[in-house]
């Protein structure tokens, strides 16, 4: 993970790697599939041991799982509306997937699955096609109008058309893109600071004091990251809510 | 047109950070990245596991857990909705109650005026029927006390009259030597009419 000789490594820590010996080898079980179990049983824990008691009074865990399923219930409500509440379970796996994922990575050793574009990319066309679907399941055939907006005058519909249908499309893009981006973006960064707290720390006892800098720096970008983290699990559940708002209202 | 811009926020916020990814781009062409590594088995095998992995959180959230939720704050709401309607209830007797005090204080109060007054009045009553019944009483023992006094005084006159003829009848028969007493009656009688003692 740090470096090997003199140049950094940054890319390294995104390596997949069989684990949990033979059974990780034969079926193909990486670090990667490793940490989206452990978030599914974190998640798991949280929503089912926190909400074992079903206090009236909530303690510390169930607050936070009432707190996780009111915010992300107010979340796709307000931006679908109440036809949105069918939708909730999915957007909350979503969110809450996402958001254990970015945060599980922060943790030293940990594997961060949505700094791999297959993973988050894999995510995003989940949410096209099922936006896809409830369009047209909701509209039948009037979904297709959806890219070609009302009142817009006829004669820029080559145009209009070439566009919206390409602005649609990219739409999984930009969604996966801009997550595994900034996942590996705060990655490379924690770790090419750490290497320079390594890298001048070694050069003796003037180095000990300038590894001072990377080290301040690396404990402002936790901070940083620990903000990205929670950011693009929200910006993915709220973008996947404004998707799911245009299929069923078009527009 | 608040909600586009709201995308458009997000989405240059959410941009930000992925500046840093410039650093990325550069180690790239170092060792290439290994998530674009698509003859690695693993990433592929990723995406199948990331499906079942998914799909099972999917079936434990919407099957287990999330109606649990629900049914926790629902009951938390109709709790809470129960408790504000006791408390209004709660209220709305003992504003009763209070209105209650008032009016039968006010009555008690109207009632205990009512029988003071009547209580003067009757006391009044009494006091005048009482004062008339004395003053009658004085009144006619005046008008007796007067009858005597009359009447004594008639009968002292009477013995006037007598006494004066009596006198004058022995003084004229000492002087002229016998007289009329009818005569000297009326002459005393002139005399007293005279001086008004008649």
């Amino acid at each position: 993970m740090a470096a090997e000789g003199k140049a950094i490594d940054a890319l390294h820590q995104f390596n997949l790697a069989p684990v949990l010996g033979e059974f990780g080898e034969q079926y193909m079980f990486s670090q990667s599939t490793l940490f989206m179990a452990v978030a599914v049983v974190l998640i798991t824990l949280l929503m089912v041991v926190g909400m074992a008691r079903g206090a009236v009074v909530p303690g510390r865990l169930q607050s936070l799982a009432e707190a996780s399923y009111e915010f992300v219930h107010e979340l796709v409500v307000g931006q679908v509306g109440d036809e949105g509440k069918k939708f909730f379970p999915f957007v909350f796996c979503l969110f809450m997937f996402v958001l254990f994922g970015n945060l599980l990575g922060l943790i030293p050793y940990a594997f961060t699955f949505t700094s791999h574009i297959a993973v988050t990319f894999a995510l995003a066309a989940l949410v096209f096609v099922l936006v896809t679907i409830v369009g047209l399941v909701i509209h039948g055939t009037h979904f297709f109008s959806y890219f070609f907006p009302e009142g817009a005058p006829k004669l820029l519909a080559p145009l209009i058309i070439p566009i919206e249908i390409i602005s649609y499309l990219s739409r999984p893009i930009s969604l996966s893109v801009r997550l595994f981006a900034n996942m590996v973006a705060g990655h490379v960064m924690l770790i090419v600071f750490a290497t320079f707290v390594v890298m001048i720390g070694s050069a003796g006892f003037i180095g000990y004091f300038g590894a001072v800098l990377p080290l301040a720096i690396n404990v402002i970008l936790v901070g940083f990251e620990l903000l990205v983290a929670f950011l693009q699990a929200y910006v993915f559940a709220i973008l996947t809510s404004i998707y799911l708002h245009d299929a069923v209202h078009l527009h | 047109m608040s909600k586009s811009l709201r995308l458009a926020a997000l989405t240059a916020l959410a941009m930000l950070p992925a500046a840093g990814s410039f650093a990325a781009e550069h180690e790239e062409h170092a060792g290439g990245m290994p998530q674009l590594n698509f003859g690695e088995p693993l990433l592929v095998a990723q995406v199948f596991w990331l499906l079942a992995i998914f799909v099972l959180l999917y079936v434990l959230m919407a099957g287990v857990a999330l109606p649990r939720v629900a049914k926790v704050l629902a009951a938390r709401r109709s709790r809470i909705d129960g408790d504000l309607e006791a408390a209004r209830a709660a209220k709305d007797r003992a504003d009763a109650a209070m209105a209650d005090h008032r009016s039968a204080t006010a009555h008690a109060r109207a009632e205990a005026h009512a029988a003071v007054s009547a209580a003067v009045a009757r006391a009044q009553d009494e006091l005048a029927t009482k004062t008339e019944a004395m003053n009658a009483k004085l009144a006619r023992q005046i008008e007796a006390a007067e009858a005597q006094i009359s009447a004594a005084r008639q009968a002292a006159m009477g013995a006037l009259r007598q006494v004066s003829a009596d006198t004058a009848a022995a003084v004229v028969a000492r002087i002229a030597g016998g007289a009329d007493r009818a005569v000297v009656d009326a002459a005393v009688d002139r005399e007293l009419s005279a001086r008004g003692h008649a």
